[in-house]
């Protein structure tokens, strides 16, 4: 039962990151929220199967995939939007502020 | 219990379907690659519900691997966007 709430916990932020992707001006709003919200509903679906089979064979694969998850996803997510930059995309009209110009020169 | 389940791993592969769209849709190219590392994350917690569905631990085995995997592209690709050769 517990884990089943869990499991709904993570869902519900998967669909807020899934918004967030869908409906955000442009693609650095769209990263920052969907990366954030989807890790963070995908390591709390890994938390109610370690919840739900306890330390078992699949419980500790479950344990092992979440700091896997939590790492390689905010690191993937870095490198891409720092290349998004160098490749030139434009940010939308409503932004108001880029510091990362100043860092380049 | 169970039906209550099922109704989440199809909320999930819904979501799937969301990021699809961006996939198909995205004004940029690197709309799409954002997508496809995000659809890549959500897969994970497809898989990591179909092992509680169906009580076989394998499945987690196919979601730490395509982890990896993801991660691996996502850097290939970010490395194709900023113009660089992939030994530098």
């Amino acid at each position: 039962m517990i884990a089943l709430i869990v499991i709904s916990i993570g869902i519900l932020f998967n669909l807020f990151g899934c918004i967030g992707l869908l409906r955000l001006p442009d693609v650095y709003n769209r990263l920052q929220a969907a990366t954030k919200c989807v890790t963070l509903g995908c390591c709390s679906i890994l938390a109610g199967v370690l919840i739900h089979f306890g330390f078992t064979e699949a419980g500790i694969k479950a344990l092992i995939a979440v700091p896997l998850l939590f790492f390689s996803s905010t690191v993937a997510a870095h490198a891409l939007i720092r290349g998004t930059y160098h490749f030139g995309v434009k940010m939308s009209d409503k932004s108001v502020k880029d510091d990362y110009k100043d860092v380049e020169k | 219990m169970n039906t209550w389940l099922e109704i989440l791993l199809y909320v999930q592969i819904a979501l799937s379907g969301l990021c699809l769209y961006r996939i198909i849709r995205g004004p940029t190219i690197p709309d799409r690659m954002v997508a496809i590392d995000i659809f890549g994350i959500l897969v994970v917690g497809v898989c990591a519900i179909i092992s509680i569905d169906t009580g076989k631990s394998f499945i987690l085995d196919i979601g730490i691997a395509w982890i990896i995997l993801s991660f691996i592209g996502t850097l290939t690709l970010a490395k194709y966007l900023s113009g660089k050769k992939l030994n530098e």
